[in-house]
């Protein structure tokens, strides 16, 4: 349970992580808030042979708003999250992650990289329609949140890139909702609700390998239907798989519910 | 690589392997063995220190990450004369702990939580702990425990003369 040796680079820009990241030609990783990475290594199931910590570079941890969405810096703790008052889904969504210690330390930044499947960031990036500014060998680009989700733990993000920021616009109405076994667990299901320039999204994560758009059930809302209905949508649209922690017809079940309840939250019964 | 850290208030100057965890370093380079190691991999809570006065879990940190910060471990807890902290109190009156194993993980969460939200009821006193695993107790005796530090917390000092009269 001890990590493999590493070398550890202190970075003190995001041009010198860019940097150490390709000298490191793919052996490199980025340590920001280390509640995914370093467990991992920790099991050893992986062993990078550089670790290069951002936690140090000026500037990366800001919240700001701007017009009609709210830019958090990639080093933003999800502790900070949940206290700042400008995008009020968000910080309900970063109540939700893990327990104090965890959000004390945890990133935006790193919860968007790691893109775990039932993490909530990625949920919420995905049902806003955030964009991700990720800075690279060469320059800055940015990227939809949902064109960077390619599946559990996989992103495009390449062996050079860090995410400096990410744009999250502010939704006009929003509901959320998560069901987990015990509290500070990862989601069995995470439902989003938002309504972004006029039309409501719906949401999940926890029933897909990415975040999934119940797009059946935005459509039968979008008609004027019943939250029952949308539920009943939900769950026939997706196809969890079961594990350990509950069976696929509970979750599409809980899914359903977890829909059900968003809705409710910004007025749909 | 040297650090300088403050431990409880103590200036520390350590040589570490970058890889060494906070919570290691801790331990095995400061002679501080009060902070616990459950898991390894910050799902146990045991080993949760105070860092710049919030709460993380120090077998999640490399100590490295720590170097210039000030940690509180559970060592920091009892007064200058040693007598005990009014939550270890608690815990020691209230059965908060049997076998101990998890105690200075629940000491440093629920001091955080004290001092963030000293009025928090039942419920967020549960979910405040619910990042740290307790296999013994069942719970019960370690929030009465907590609930009882709040009532000696918040009671007024009272002063040699006040007593006197």
């Amino acid at each position: 349970m001890k990590c493999a040796p590493f070398d550890y680079v202190r970075a003190g820009s995001v041009e010198e992580v860019v940097k150490v990241l390709g000298e490191a030609d793919g052996d490199g990783k980025i340590l920001a808030g280390g509640q995914s990475l370093v467990p991992v290594l920790a099991l050893r199931m992986a062993r990078p042979s550089v670790l290069v910590d951002v936690n140090r570079i000026p500037g990366l941890a800001r919240i700001r708003p701007v017009d009609g969405a709210v830019e958090v810096g990639a080093l933003t703790r999800h502790s900070r999250l949940v206290e700042q008052t400008h995008h009020p889904l968000l910080a309900e969504a970063a109540r939700w992650i893990g327990h104090t210690a965890i959000r004390s330390r945890g990133t935006t930044g790193g919860s968007i990289a790691h893109a775990d499947p039932s993490a909530e960031l990625p949920v919420v990036a995905a049902g806003v329609d955030a964009t991700v500014t990720i800075a690279g060998p060469s320059g800055e680009r940015t990227v939809a949140a949902e064109e960077l989700f390619l599946g559990a733990l996989l992103t495009s993000l390449d062996d050079g890139d860090m995410i400096v920021r990410v744009r999250f616009p502010l939704p006009t109405r929003w509901g959320f909702a998560e069901f987990a076994r015990r509290h500070g667990d990862f989601a069995l299901v995470t439902a989003v609700v938002a309504e972004i320039a006029g039309s409501l999204r719906i949401t999940l994560g926890g029933v897909a390998a990415v975040p999934q758009r119940a797009r059946a059930a935005e459509q039968i809302v979008a008609d004027g239907g019943s939250a029952k209905d949308a539920a009943r949508a939900t769950a026939d649209e997706i196809d969890p798989t079961a594990d350990l922690h509950g069976s696929a017809p509970f979750r599409r079940a809980i899914a359903g519910e977890m829909v059900r309840r968003a809705l409710a939250q910004v007025g749909i019964e | 690589m040297n650090i300088s850290l403050s431990v409880n208030g103590e200036r520390t100057q350590i040589d570490v392997e970058p890889r060494r965890t906070l919570a290691d370093a801790l331990r095995e380079d400061c002679g501080l063995t009060g902070t616990h190691l459950g898991c390894e991999h910050g799902v146990c809570g045991a080993c949760t220190v105070l860092v710049d006065g919030e709460p993380a879990r120090a077998c999640l940190m490399f100590a490295v990450q720590a170097d210039g910060s000030s940690v509180t471990t559970v060592e920091g807890l009892e007064g200058t004369d040693g007598e005990l902290h009014p939550l270890q109190e608690a815990f020691v009156a209230h059965h908060g702990l049997q076998c101990g194993f998890c105690t200075p993980g629940m000491l440093i969460s629920a001091l955080h939580l004290l001092d963030t939200e000293p009025d928090a009821d039942r419920d967020k006193i549960r979910e405040e702990l619910s990042g740290n695993i307790c296999r013994c107790t069942g719970y019960q005796g370690i929030v009465d425990a907590v609930q009882a530090a709040q009532g000696a917390l918040a009671e007024p000092v009272t002063t040699p003369e006040a007593s006197d009269e």
